[in-house]
């Protein structure tokens, strides 16, 4: 993934919003703060379980796409096995439609 | 807890010599966005280098098309705690972020371009979607 280091030493995504496709089927969104053993740490972190919450995850990520990051947690620590795939949230479309 | 003055002075210089104003308070923010007419857009600051650094020149080039909004605002995230809260309240149903950049026409938000819209993407290409903000909402009121 290409992308900027504004603060030298960071990792690439450090301080980019990021959605995190969980093992467990949820979804985080919040800020990429780094990645270490004990896994991937995110700041101001929305969240969204699957088969619970509604609308639906797609839902979900574009609604946070077009309106911003409702930060419920702080912070927060996925461990490795848990997260699928990491994608910035500007790879998702927020026109208004 | 706020970060010290000195630092984070030229960062609110840069955005008054791009030309906005800064409202530091929040009778100074009632004055600016209470009751608007014609088109305003408000720039939310911020000391973060991962997004404000390129925040703000992108509007400094944005505000270089000939086509911009009537008034230029901005207020300070993390400093100036209240004035920010308050013309955040003028940002219903969106969520928080700074750096981040509201345009309204009339007093409604009719673009919004959060933190997750500046983060890692150079200036000129913020700026290119600021100004096809200002060609749609501000054609007839620009100043």
């Amino acid at each position: 993934m290409s992308g900027h280091v504004f603060h030298s030493g960071h990792q690439e995504l450090h301080g980019i919003t990021v959605v995190l496709d969980l093992e467990a089927g949820g979804i985080c969104i919040g800020r990429f703060d780094r990645e270490d053993e004990s896994g991937v740490h995110l700041l101001n972190v929305s969240r969204h379980t699957a088969g619970v919450d509604d609308p639906s995850p797609e839902a979900f990520i574009r609604h946070t796409a077009r309106f911003g990051v409702r930060a419920d947690e702080k912070a927060v620590v996925l461990p490795p096995a848990s997260v699928l795939r990491i994608r910035r949230l500007s790879e998702f479309d927020s026109a208004v439609p | 807890m706020p970060y010290d003055p000195r630092l984070v002075q030229p960062m609110r210089d840069e955005m008054v010599r791009m030309g906005a104003q800064e409202l530091k308070t929040v009778p100074e923010v009632d004055l600016a966005l209470g009751d608007q007419k014609g088109t305003t857009l408000v720039f939310v600051n911020s000391v973060c280098g991962c997004a404000a650094g390129n925040a703000r020149p992108s509007l400094a080039l944005a505000l270089a098309h000939q086509v911009r909004p009537q008034h230029v605002v901005t207020v300070f995230a993390g400093q100036d705690l209240e004035a920010t809260s308050r013309a955040r309240q003028y940002f219903s149903g969106y969520q928080p972020s700074s750096p981040s950049m509201a345009l309204f026409r009339d007093g409604e938000v009719v673009h919004m371009i959060h933190r997750h819209q500046i983060e890692g993407r150079p200036p000129q290409a913020i700026a290119t979607e600021l100004a096809a903000a200002f060609d749609r909402y501000c054609a007839t009121s620009s100043v």
